[in-house]
């Protein structure tokens, strides 16, 4: 018997949990007032939280979860006795309309199982997405996640109506890959990644007829790794995101805590997934982006090139650099304010914007946020030494958050 | 004292007229008493001053109103007078808002934040239920309660007219609402009442979020720190929590007792299909395709492990000229063709003023990966060292075996070291055509590179020409020079210097 769409509903969404992209930020700005359905305005917008602390911008869903690759960490793998079901293009395109309109979503994102052959399930994919822009002047935001082996042609038209294209490296290395995803093809996905990067710039270029850019997947591209699944290294891991953000001007590389699947692979490990390793990744991932810290900079703290569960890499680097500090508030340039544990991209400016005017102490730095048992020992302000502070050998254990005990509950 | 009373809500431009008679009048902060909303009604009004002679007008920075219409919309009574000693204080100093860390600044920045947090949560956390109807209207009706903490409804009701154009709708809530109806927008502060609604679409939604949950990663503090318990009662997905958290124990267990399973059917049937798929056949060898299929799994060298792709050398076979570079940039490693990038659109440029046909020149590089460093969003370009020269002249020289070149271009110091194993200057070997390996002949020249990186715009300029009378004299070496005979005859020419032993006929087997 055919299963009802609610039935489906729950098996193509449980099928996409692992993805851990959901962001409806950074595309153009757009709204409905000139007829249609929907708006992006820049930030994006978190329509509820499930209880594992991840947002739900987006109707997260497959087209299908069968798929004929057998990629060891992957839930729909062909091997896996997991229950399978599909949709319809059309009831895509439903399920997104009636959800906007209700406000429990920012708009879709999109992904698939390979059914058939990869340009056939690319051509179902942007099907949705032209129908849902050209027939219903949907507004909202739209992620489709491409297929590196897809012809260009259908990833060109994925980008013209698409806010975000993706494709998931998954893995960080090629080995890494041919174990565990024999069908895919490391160097089809850096080559896709690369049209896409190409695609996108080029769109930006006006063209010399009209002097107007073409518009090709605005919110740029991401993409995903595993972490835990493979035996990689943090430091491994980071410097493969920084060669794919050079290379290919990703907006995020989004890191995935292995999490079990049922009828799992034996080839994978049982246990929970490693969310404070993950959590770290992201930390440096950003000290990277923002900071303005080297990867070997933050991976080199500790000699097996895998980052301090215990304290964030910031703070890690710091109690190994520790004749860069004391700082002084009101004379260090941002590069080093940055790298004061505990000082963040905005308290950094407001620091700069308000010592133009007066000279900074203690209780000033409390008003604009600053953790000050995280951060004094690190700076000098008005009326403020750290003394020896900054010498002692205990200084972790004094600011360094108490250890705790990583339960399910 | 100076009592005075406001409606309230958050209503800028009502603080705003009665805070500048107050300002103009001299009155000081400490001289008012902010009444509003039922509260203000008790009281009797008292008029407004009139202005003084000695406050002659009230200038303040744009980011101040900007400021107030946030601050306003707060609930907490104490914003009229904040606003207000902040507005004096602008008079004396106007960089004030700049200071963060003033006190006063600070309580309005947070009554800012506090106000900006509520109104993006009601974007995220109002929930539309459908209701039937105009009779005869084409536009469908939704009503949505929710309860905010500050006045937002007016300040962002805009939000949703933008978003939800083509249907009409209504948002009630205790502290106003906003009604949409077929294109135009009312706006009350009378506070609503709760109305009771339903919506079958609910039972979809709740489907979804109960599926999306990951069991193996509950975090329960993370999902309330962004969607704290005040607002669960008029979000239909959170009277699922508790017993999505109550399952967490059991549902991980299950699958962690869940013995292996054999694999279904069709696994089988997909993996015989594949292998025929991948099967391929290639290209016959002693080709340049078989050469260029064999390159693209090269792993001779660790320059692999950072490229996007092998850029192997692009032409015919029978091409006359042969050019060589570098290696490629960022834009060939993407592209997967030698010379696109900036440097290549000046030697394409370059090619057809000195009159030769790109598309009749097989054009290839020293090294065929692209070695660089990754700089934040960039790839700064590094230079090949010998060693990785070395290793990839196993396929340049193929290369030059398979199409049999009448003439070979080097350009720059790294094609001239890969050629010839010269490593002296580039200025000593430039400019003459001079007898090669079996039987064709090398001109050395610059790299089209070095001429975007010259500083100064007269030096790049005679360099160009430079370069370009060397492709000149290229193209007038080939007119003039007889074809080469058809069978090798090494004259005595310097020799491609060997690196490996490896025949051509028998090529490494790609790795996998």
């Amino acid at each position: 018997m055919r299963k009802s769409l609610r039935e489906r509903l729950a098996i193509l969404s449980d099928a996409a949990k692992y993805d851990a992209s959901c962001a409806s930020s950074g595309t153009t700005r757009r709204d409905s007032s000139n007829g249609g359905l929907g708006s992006t305005e820049g930030s994006g917008i978190c329509h509820a939280y499930a209880p594992d602390g991840r947002c739900i911008s987006l109707l997260k869903i497959l087209l299908t979860n069968f798929c004929v690759y057998d990629c060891a960490y992957c839930i729909n793998r062909s091997s896996s006795n997991v229950e399978r079901a599909r949709f319809t293009p059309e009831e895509v395109v439903w399920l997104t309309l009636e959800f906007y309109r209700r406000n429990y979503i920012e708009g879709l994102f999109l992904s698939s199982g390979i059914v058939k052959s990869s340009d056939h399930t690319m051509e179902q994919m942007v099907r949705v997405a032209r129908d849902l822009r050209t027939q219903h002047g949907f507004k909202g935001y739209i992620h489709l996640k491409t297929i590196p082996e897809a012809a260009p042609a259908l990833i060109e038209e994925a980008g013209l109506y698409a806010d975000r294209l993706s494709i998931n490296i998954e893995l960080p290395t090629d080995t890494g890959i041919a174990a565990f995803a024999p069908e895919k093809r490391p160097d089809g996905i850096r080559r896709a990644m690369a049209d896409v990067r190409l695609q996108i710039e080029d769109a930006g270029e006006p063209t010399l007829r009209t002097k107007t850019t073409r518009r090709f997947a605005p919110a740029g591209q991401s993409t995903q790794m595993i972490v835990g699944a493979d035996g990689a290294s943090d430091a491994t891991i980071l410097a493969t995101s920084a060669r794919l953000y050079g290379s290919y001007g990703l907006k995020r590389v989004y890191y995935s805590a292995f999490s079990p699947i049922p009828d799992a692979s034996s080839r994978l490990p049982p246990t929970k997934p490693p969310l404070m390793r993950e959590h770290r990744l992201y930390q440096a991932d950003w000290l990277y982006r923002f900071y303005g810290f080297g990867i070997e900079e933050v991976t080199a703290t500790r000699a097996d090139g895998m980052l301090d569960l215990d304290m964030d890499p910031k703070l890690a680097w710091a109690l190994t650099h520790r004749d860069r500090f004391p700082v002084d508030v009101n004379k260090a340039a941002r590069e080093m304010l940055l790298r004061v544990p505990g000082l963040g991209i905005k308290a950094a400016d407001a620091i700069i914007a308000s010592r133009r005017h007066r000279r900074l102490r203690l209780d000033d730095l409390a008003r604009l946020r600053v953790p000050l048992r995280k951060a004094r020992p690190y700076i000098i302000a008005e009326g403020w030494t750290p003394l020896r502070l900054i010498d002692r050998s205990d200084l972790a254990t004094l600011i360094a958050p108490q250890p705790q005990q990583l339960s399910l509950l | 004292m100076q009592t005075v009373m406001l409606h309230g809500a958050g209503d800028v431009a009502e603080w705003r007229n009665v805070a500048r008679s107050l300002a103009l009048a001299g009155t000081r902060p400490e001289e008012i008493d902010w009444r509003e909303g039922e509260e203000a009604s008790l009281f009797a009004a008292q008029p407004l001053p009139s202005p003084s002679a000695e406050v002659a007008s009230l200038r303040v920075p744009r980011a101040f109103l900007d400021l107030a219409e946030a601050v306003i919309c707060h609930a907490d009574a104490g914003r009229f007078a904040l606003l207000y000693r902040i507005l004096l204080r602008l008079q004396d100093d106007a960089a004030l808002l700049s200071v963060a860390a003033d006190a006063d600044i600070a309580a309005a920045h947070r009554m800012e934040k506090s106000v900006r947090r509520d109104c993006h949560k009601m974007t995220a956390f109002v929930r539309f239920r459908e209701v039937p109807g105009d009779e005869g209207s084409v536009r469908r009706r939704f009503v949505a309660w929710f309860e905010p903490d500050h006045h937002i409804v007016r300040r962002m009701a805009p939000f949703f007219v933008r978003r939800f154009a083509d249907m009409d709708w209504m948002i009630l809530t205790p502290k106003g609402s906003a009604a949409f109806q077929a294109g135009d927008l009312t706006v009350s502060d009378a506070p609503a009442v709760k109305p009771d609604l339903a919506d079958p679409t609910d039972a979809l939604w709740l489907t979804y979020y109960a599926s999306i949950f990951n069991p193996a990663r509950l975090k329960v503090k993370a999902m309330q720190s962004e969607m704290p318990k005040k607002y669960w009662k008029n979000l239909p997905e959170a009277a699922l929590i508790p017993t999505l958290i109550e399952q967490v124990p059991s549902r991980l267990a299950a699958m962690a007792y869940q013995a292996a399973q054999a694999p279904p059917v069709f696994h089988a049937r997909i993996q015989a299909r594949r292998q025929d798929v991948d099967a391929e056949p290639p290209a016959p060898s002693g080709t340049l395709a078989a050469l260029r299929d064999a390159a693209r799994t090269c792993t001779r060298c660790p320059l692999h492990c950072q490229a996007t792709q092998t850029v192997f050398g692009e032409g015919p076979d029978t091409a006359e000229l042969m050019i060589v570079g570098e290696q490629p940039g960022d834009h060939e490693d993407l592209a997967g063709r030698p010379f696109v990038g900036p440097a290549g659109r000046l030697f394409d440029r370059t090619l057809g003023e000195a009159g030769i046909d790109r598309a009749a020149t097989y054009v290839t590089n020293a090294v065929k990966h692209f070695k660089h460093e990754p700089r934040g969003k960039r790839r700064l370009h590094r230079t090949p060292n010998a060693g990785e020269i070395d290793h990839c002249r196993w396929w340049l020289r193929h290369e030059i075996t398979l199409v049999k070149p009448k003439l070979i271009v080097a350009t720059g110091a790294t094609a001239m070291f890969a050629l010839t194993g010269e490593k002296g200057r580039l200025a000593d070997h430039r400019g003459s055509v001079q007898p090669f390996d079996d039987g064709s002949a090398l001109l050395v020249t610059v790299h089209p590179a070095y001429l975007l990186r010259l500083p100064d715009p007269r030096a790049a300029e005679d360099e160009t020409r430079r370069f370009r009378a060397d492709l000149v004299a290229a193209r007038d070496w080939l007119a003039t020079t007889p074809a080469r005979p058809s069978t090798s005859n090494t004259r005595n020419a310097a020799p491609l210097p060997e690196t490996r032993a490896d025949g051509w006929h028998a090529p490494p087997s790609p790795p996998r």
